[in-house]
Order: C-alpha cells, then structure tokens, then sequence
C-alpha cells in the first residue's frame, strides 16, 4: 500500500514537473521567424537568424548585474515580475524600441529591436523568450546581435525587500562589437540597463539606486568565431540604411508609373 | 530563485569524475555546483549525470555555461547524460550541446572520456 502511494506521490510531481517544464521554457526552434512585423519597426537580422548563446560568440565572457532595492510592502516580487513583463518596453531609454507582442513577454514570442546607437545610426536586431516564469524571465539573442548570450530580468524576496535584477551573461558576437564594446559600448550598455532599473523601481514609486556588479568569466577570444561578422546586425543595418535614398528613389518611380 | 534546492554528488572514475545531480538547479545552486566541480578534481573529464533532475530554469543554464568556461580553463571535457528528452531540446535550443557532449548512459560518457 505504501508503494503505491509512494508512487502515486511520484507520478504526481513527475506530472507538475513535466508541466512546469512545457509552460516556462520555449519549444525547440531552429530558425527565428517573426510572424508579424509591427507597423514601423525594420526587421532586418532576425527572421531566417539561428540564436546565439554565449558559447558561440566571440569575445570575453562578461558576467554583468544590476540589481535595485525595493520595499517589499511597496511589490512583491512577482507582481514586479508580472508588471516588468507587460511593460517591459515602456522602462528603456529614449530612441531604443522593443516592438514585443501586445500580450506581453512570453516563452518562445520573437520581438525585434530598433536601438539608437552614438551618431544616430538605427541598429535593427532582436530577441527571443528562452523562459518566463512567475519570478524571472530570460531573453536569448540571435546571430549578428551585438552580443551572444542571454539576460535575465528576476524578482527575489529577502530581508523585507524586493530586489529586481537584470544579469547579462554574454560574449561579444564577432571582432568589431567586440572593438566597440572596449571603445565606450559596455559603458552604454551599463547606462541602458541602470536606466531600466531605475524606471522599474520608480513605477513602483521608488527612487532607487542601481547596484552593479561586472564579472569577466572568460578572458580569452573565440577567435575561431570572427565569422560571426558575416551575420553582424551593424553592418547589415548600415547598408540598410545607405540604401535609403535608392529606395527612395525606386519608390518614387513606381508611383510616377502609375497611373491616377 | 537564490535558494539552494540541488543536491549534486561526485564520484571518481578513473580518470573521469560523475557528478550526480538531484532536484532543481537555479542560480542559487551556484555554489553548491562549483563546490562539487572543486572536489571533482583534476579528473580530465566531468561527467553530470541529470537521471534525477527534477528541474532546471534559465539560471541554472547559466551555471553549465559558467562550469563549461571553468573546465575549458582546466583542459577538461565536459559531458552530460540522463537528460530526458525536454531537457535535450533545451540544450539544443540554448546551444549548449555544441560544447557539452550529450551521452545516453553512463558507460557511453565513461567510455568516451576514455574510461575503461
């Protein structure tokens, strides 16, 4: 009798488990595939782009934290997750825009990126929902995004208050990121992620400050990965962007030929 | 999310070491983890074995990618076996099956990292 309880007991939590693994990660996938691209936004490197974990990028392993403090009685930390996760956008920095599904952020969704970088130039990238569960969410990139790698944004509970946290673990994707990330861009990237936390804390009502905690777990290059540079967002979204004008211009042909 | 729900297990095989995983792996089972992979050794290949894990969320991706980079440092192989098929698919999904050799059993893992 109390074998068949114990396996009763065992079925059951081998059923919970199966169920919270189908809910909380994304099915398999291949290729990215964007099934609708918002009005406005450029989708460039995405569709077709297999995703790109830290182990298939090029450069250093960082290990990057932000964390911000909030009084528990003001969220908890999964009502602050649910909220990051609805209006995730809503908490970036000017000019940077995260065109994610109306319903939120969810395993398995592809959201494009349209980011403003130094000189105005508008990078087109994006992301997929790796996981999602009631206290975290994970963020995975495709190839050519400026990093490989994946961020999590998490709530945790501890001492009467509840900390919101956003961890990058990422290489630079090829050669040149990995130039521009030395040259000013992992202090941008700093500032974005600051700026996020700081905006969450503050719809909560809190001005809170941005704890910051920057890791470099491999010092060494995949130079075996400068390839990567084929596939780079940058330059396929400068060449999308000096072909502008001749678009343009095509454009403007097509509607001198037809007729009123 | 930061508590400690993993159990992991070394034993030594000749040249290889198992590591025997059991429960939910987060980020908090960081240091459990690293202390585990510390008593492992010098053994030229770490093998984990997932047959009892109940759970894993990105967080605990994370921290194979983390022993991967500490065993590549190392010159160590890094193996895997028991996923279940979910579990496979992650390490597809996340690309991890590129660097972590995945084996059906342990003899498989064992004899590929040369253990006779």
């Amino acid at each position: 009798m109390g074998d068949v309880n114990d396996r009763t007991t065992e079925n059951a939590m081998d059923t919970a488990a199966a169920a919270r693994d189908a809910t909380y990660w994304a099915k398999a996938v291949t290729r990215l595939n964007v099934s609708e691209v918002p009005k406005g936004a450029i989708n460039l490197n995405v569709t077709g782009k297999q995703l790109a974990g830290p182990i298939q990028g090029f450069g250093k392993m960082w290990q990057k934290t932000y964390q911000v403090r909030l009084p528990r009685e003001r969220v908890s930390a999964t009502d602050l997750i649910a909220t990051w996760k609805q209006r995730f956008p809503d908490f970036w920095p000017e000019g940077n825009l995260f065109y994610g599904p109306l319903t939120g952020i969810a395993p398995g969704e592809v959201a494009l990126l349209n980011m403003t970088l130094p000189g105005g130039m508008t990078l087109s990238t994006g992301v997929m929902v790796l996981y999602a569960d009631e206290e975290s969410f994970t963020l995975m990139t495709p190839q050519g995004h400026m990093f490989a790698g994946w961020i999590t944004f998490s709530a945790t509970e501890r001492d009467g208050e509840t900390v919101a946290q956003a961890q990058v673990l990422m290489r630079a994707s090829d050669p040149i990121f990995e130039l521009g990330l030395t040259l000013g861009g992992h202090r941008q990237e700093d500032l974005f992620w600051s700026h996020t936390l700081r905006e969450v804390a503050a719809h909560f009502g809190e001005a809170a400050d941005v704890d910051t905690q920057v890791v470099c777990v491999d010092k060494r290059r995949q130079w075996s990965r400068w390839s990567n540079v084929w596939h780079s967002s940058a330059i396929r979204s400068a060449g999308y962007m000096l072909g502008a004008p001749i678009r343009g211009a095509r454009d403007l042909a097509r509607r001198g030929r037809t007729p009123d | 999310m930061t508590e400690a729900t993993a159990t992991f297990g070394v034993r030594r095989h000749g040249a290889a070491s198992v590591v025997d995983i059991q429960g939910d792996v987060t980020s908090g089972s960081e240091d459990v983890l690293m202390s585990a992979y510390e008593s492992a050794g010098d053994a030229g290949a770490i093998v984990l074995n997932f047959s009892d894990l109940s759970y894993m969320n990105s967080g605990g991706i994370g921290l194979l990618v983390t022993l991967l980079v500490r065993a590549n440092r190392r010159s160590q192989q890094l193996m895997a076996y028991g996923l279940s098929d979910h579990y496979r698919q992650i390490f597809e999904l996340t690309r991890l099956d590129e660097a972590v050799s995945i084996h059906d059993s342990e003899q498989s893992a064992l004899r590929a990292a040369g253990v006779r």
